[in-house]
């Protein structure tokens, strides 16, 4: 292989790879916060993109004003989530939970599909589609974009989880709820701060992938399963690694759809999961402190 | 014959009397009698996940992968390959429990998300070579011209008679249940269900007791593949993807986790339901979505739980109801 081929293979799996990783964190935020892994994360992608679509076609208030909305909207319904379904479940089973977030999913899913049909909608790219030509490869600028953006939320977060007084709050909620609660720490505002902070990733993760792979309602499945599978590949609990994650299967696939068949592109990511799972379910970056029978 | 058995002998015979009396009291009307069909079908593999989901505790999101795994084994192995029947059947069957075993071993070591999360892997990859492997399954597409069911000279080529096939093989299988369920097996699934740690020092054997269940859900799973095959004689990969797995966990919740008569009750609502909601069409996948919710916030114990409750309070009791 040349290296034009393998950078390009690179660029299109770290593009990718970028949203998964995007997912993947949006997955740990609330995990940290509550230990709930959120099925419908995968829906805060689709409504990310979609709505963006939505907005410019409706109120026509152009790209970025569109993005914007469709962001803050998203934000939004991850707080009703919270409210209406999370909040008055709290203390039952891993699989009662799981059950519930499933069923937030296919609701969204199902709402989405009611309003706006089944079509695959894009969005302009953000700045023109005149590809970059580098060392043999070319790459789109939304390309860049992606990257950019993603290294930009990473680095926000980094900020906000290590630096910031709420940030911290939210960190000390995952420790130990109740000695949290014992300093002043308000639970209830952190969690729903949680499906917030992740609903926005998640949001910002399909409006800038949008414009490169277009969107439908039912988009949210596999890019939720690929972020959740990136977040066992980096270590659940571990947000920069769950990005890594994100990227590492990004990789992974673009290799694997170029080199073995793209056929089965989405069942690569899914046989190196359940070889992760089953080898080391803390994941490449995790403690290995596992919890099997 | 202990007493518990024959006690639930009684339900499961009135159950039995019922569904023979079913096609006279729908006057015969093929459409009911089909619709009521698939519902039988689902209904076989969500006595299977119940007993895997509510009695074990163990998730899986996979479930539509075996379905799917014995109804195409049985069409490539009768319509492609011209074999006899029974050894579609048998073979269908067989290679779904196989599977299951060996995907089982190693995946039934997980818990809680991360089971979930390997289950559904294992239902995409098994979907995708569905649609992927052409030449032995017709891609998305899908596979026609399986043949109808046959014994001696008796072809099943009626709804009516399907109908008989498929909700005898619901009763036999949900006797098997109820036995199961009460038996030393049951209650040991039980154990786990509450603390697999505990039921291990119990001297429980955690691993084996959860690969027999899943197993026997897989096999459950499998009889309903192949009714589903040769019943429709047309299979694609759409009928087993995720979706799918969704609505028979949804099946299993609304009738009320660890209620086998409950499932079947939440099976038929659930496989009826879009047909009398045809004038609002996509509404279905919401309200799938939205009996998910509800159950769990308001009727964890679904269907069967409400029933007892509502039973409870009638009889003036209003202690807890199970």
């Amino acid at each position: 292989m040349d290296l034009g081929t393998f950078l390009q293979f690179l660029a299109a799996g770290l593009t990718v790879g970028s949203t998964y990783g995007l997912a993947a964190l949006g997955f740990t935020i609330i995990f940290n916060t509550t230990g709930i892994i959120n099925f419908a994360q995968g829906e805060f992608v689709m409504l990310g993109g979609l709505l963006a679509v939505v907005f410019m076609h409706w109120l026509a208030p152009g790209l970025p004003a569109a993005v914007v909305l469709a962001v803050l909207a998203t934000t939004l319904v991850g707080l009703v989530m919270e409210r209406l379904t999370i909040r008055p479940v709290q203390h039952t089973s891993v699989i009662n939970l799981i059950i519930v977030t499933i069923g937030v999913s296919i609701t969204i899913r199902g709402l989405m599909m009611l309003l706006w049909g089944k079509d695959t909608y894009v969005l302009p790219a953000f700045s023109g589609t005149t590809p970059i030509p580098l060392l043999g490869a070319t790459i789109a600028p939304q390309s860049l974009w992606i990257l950019g953006i993603t290294l930009l939320v990473l680095a926000a977060m980094r900020y906000f989880f290590s630096r910031t007084i709420f940030g911290r709050a939210m960190l000390a909620c995952s420790f130990e709820p109740k000695a949290a609660r014992l300093m002043g720490i308000s639970v209830e505002r952190m969690v729903m701060a949680s499906f917030m902070l992740s609903a926005f990733v998640g949001a910002v993760g399909g409006v800038i992938l949008t414009p490169l792979t277009m969107t439908s309602y039912d988009v949210g499945v596999l890019l939720g399963l690929k972020g959740f599978a990136a977040c066992i590949l980096g270590g659940l609990g571990n947000p920069f690694g769950a990005a890594a994650g994100g990227l590492l299967l990004g990789v992974l696939e673009a290799f694997g759809a170029g080199l073995i068949s793209s056929a089965y592109k989405d069942a690569i990511a899914f046989v190196v999961i359940l070889a992760i799972l089953l080898w080391r379910p803390s994941g490449l970056f995790g403690a290995p402190d596992t919890e099997r029978v | 014959m202990k007493s518990s058995t024959l006690r639930q002998l009684a339900p499961v015979a009135a159950f039995y009397i019922l569904v023979l009396a079913t096609p006279t009291l729908l006057s015969h009307d093929y459409y009911y009698l089909s619709i009521l069909n698939m519902a039988g079908i689902i209904a076989i593999i969500v006595m299977g996940l119940n007993l895997l989901l509510g009695f074990a505790g163990q998730i899986s999101l996979g479930h539509a992968a075996l379905f799917g795994i014995s109804a195409y084994t049985s069409a490539v192995m009768t319509a492609t390959y011209g074999l006899p029947l029974a050894v579609g059947m048998l073979s269908g069957v067989g290679l779904t429990a196989v599977v299951a075993l060996v995907v089982g071993m190693p995946v039934l070591k997980l818990k809680g998300y991360y089971l979930a999360m390997a289950t559904l892997g294992f239902g995409l990859i098994v979907y995708i070579f569905f649609n992927e492997a052409i030449s032995l399954t017709g891609g998305p597409s899908g596979f026609v011209g399986i043949p109808q069911l046959q014994v001696g000279s008796f072809v099943f080529d009626s709804d009516l008679s399907y109908f008989f096939l498929v909700w005898t093989t619901v009763t036999v299988v949900l006797l098997i249940s109820l036995n199961l369920i009460n038996s030393r097996i049951g209650r040991a699934l039980m154990a786990l269900h509450a603390s697999d740690k505990a039921a291990q020092s119990m001297g429980i054997n955690v691993a084996r007791y959860k690969l027999f269940i899943f197993v026997l859900s897989a096999v459950f799973a499998g009889i309903a593949g192949v009714l589903y095959a040769h019943y429709l004689s047309f299979v694609a990969p759409s009928s087993f993807g995720f979706h799918f797995s969704v609505q028979l966990i949804t099946m299993v919740v609304l009738g009320g986790m660890a209620s086998l008569w409950g499932g079947i009750a939440g099976t038929v609502f659930l496989t009826a339901m879009p047909e009398f909601l045809r004038a609002y069409e996509n509404m279905e996948v919401i309200i799938y979505g939205l009996i998910l919710i509800l159950c769990m916030m308001y009727l964890p114990q679904g269907m069967a739980g409400g029933v007892s409750k509502l039973i409870a309070l009638i009889r003036g009791r209003f202690g807890h109801a199970r």
